[in-house]
């Protein structure tokens, strides 16, 4: 199967995974971070450079995105892994329903019988129920919700 | 949004939740936006990751953009009275991105305990799901890895301006 990642075939020099690294610890909370990450990452890299480097990464696709990760739980909301069980000539269409809702941040394609994971936030812990009953009714297939009991542990971690 | 989360965090959420601006001065830039002092900007941020409300700033990469083009969920059936110590552990590996314990949903779905893998190719991913088999050893019934081959959606969390 064709993968369809959002990433082209992209080549990283040096500097942009020492920056990709350098940029998945904590960004500081100084007047020029931007600085400040040039001279942690060394290499010769300049605050403009930094900008420009991070500007071409996030246009690539090689980073998602950059900036604050809020954890919508500690704000009152909810964050919930739910899955479908997808007939093959539905899966686009039922896709584009899915991918509608906001509440969906996002929506990966897995190989199993349960084919459809996503991930349903919303900022009151109601709205995980209303958003699995409007995409129940809209998909006439039932939501597996997947809700974590605990947490053993989360960190991105992944070496450039 | 409850009534707990100050206006001012708020607004500062709805301004970065897209991303952090790429100028030299990123925190002048949101206190111009947001009409506040730039080190107010920084120490609700401070306060806002002091209480866990932004995790960490940063990068989040494409794994499949880093190479990870092998990307699994591993699910677990673990014993319920041994899943919280062997989660723990299970979760301190290095390869371990993510590990939580979810409901089973029966008959469908008999796996409790899931922990996100990630290989540049099949065969590593496949060696961290057999490093996370053998810690969980006799405690573990039954298991399968789900290889995400797509992503569909990615954007995420966007809360109401």
């Amino acid at each position: 199967m064709a993968h369809e990642t959002g990433a082209g075939d992209v080549t990283l020099d040096e500097a942009d995974r020492a920056l990709v690294n350098a940029l998945q610890g904590g960004f500081p909370l100084c007047d020029e971070p931007y600085r400040a990450i040039a001279e942690t990452v060394g290499l010769g890299l300049t605050e403009v450079d930094v900008l420009n480097r991070l500007q071409s990464l996030l246009e690539r696709k090689v980073l998602t995105r950059f900036g604050p990760m809020y954890q919508v739980e500690r704000m009152g909301g909810a964050f919930v892994l739910a899955a479908l069980k997808v007939p093959e000539p539905e899966y686009e269409r039922i896709a584009g329903i899915v991918n509608a809702l906001p509440e969906v941040a996002h929506n990966y394609r897995r190989e199993h019988a349960l084919n459809m994971w996503f991930v349903l936030a919303t900022e009151q812990p109601e709205g995980i129920a209303a958003a699995i009953a409007k995409i129940e009714a809209a998909t006439g297939l039932p939501v597996f919700a997947f809700p974590k009991e605990r947490e053993y542990f989360v960190e991105m971690k992944l070496h450039a | 949004m409850p009534d707990a989360i100050e206006d001012i965090d708020r607004r500062l959420i709805i301004a970065t939740q897209a991303g952090l601006p790429l100028v030299p001065r990123p925190y002048h830039a949101l206190a111009e936006q947001l009409g506040i002092a730039p080190a107010d900007v920084q120490a609700r941020l401070a306060a806002m990751l002091a209480t866990g409300i932004i995790r960490r700033i940063g990068a989040v990469p494409n794994h499949y953009a880093l190479g990870y083009r092998h990307n699994g969920m591993t699910v677990w059936d673990v014993a319920d009275d041994r899943i919280d110590a062997l989660g723990a552990q299970v979760g301190s590996l290095s390869f371990v991105t993510h590990c939580y314990r979810r409901p089973r949903r029966l008959p469908d779905w008999p796996y409790n305990l899931f922990a996100m893998v990630h290989g540049r190719d099949r065969s590593e991913a496949e060696a961290h799901a057999a490093a996370i088999a053998r810690l969980l050893g006799d405690a573990c019934r039954s298991s399968d890895i789900l290889y995400s081959s797509r992503i569909l959606k990615k954007t995420g969390l966007r809360i109401a301006g």
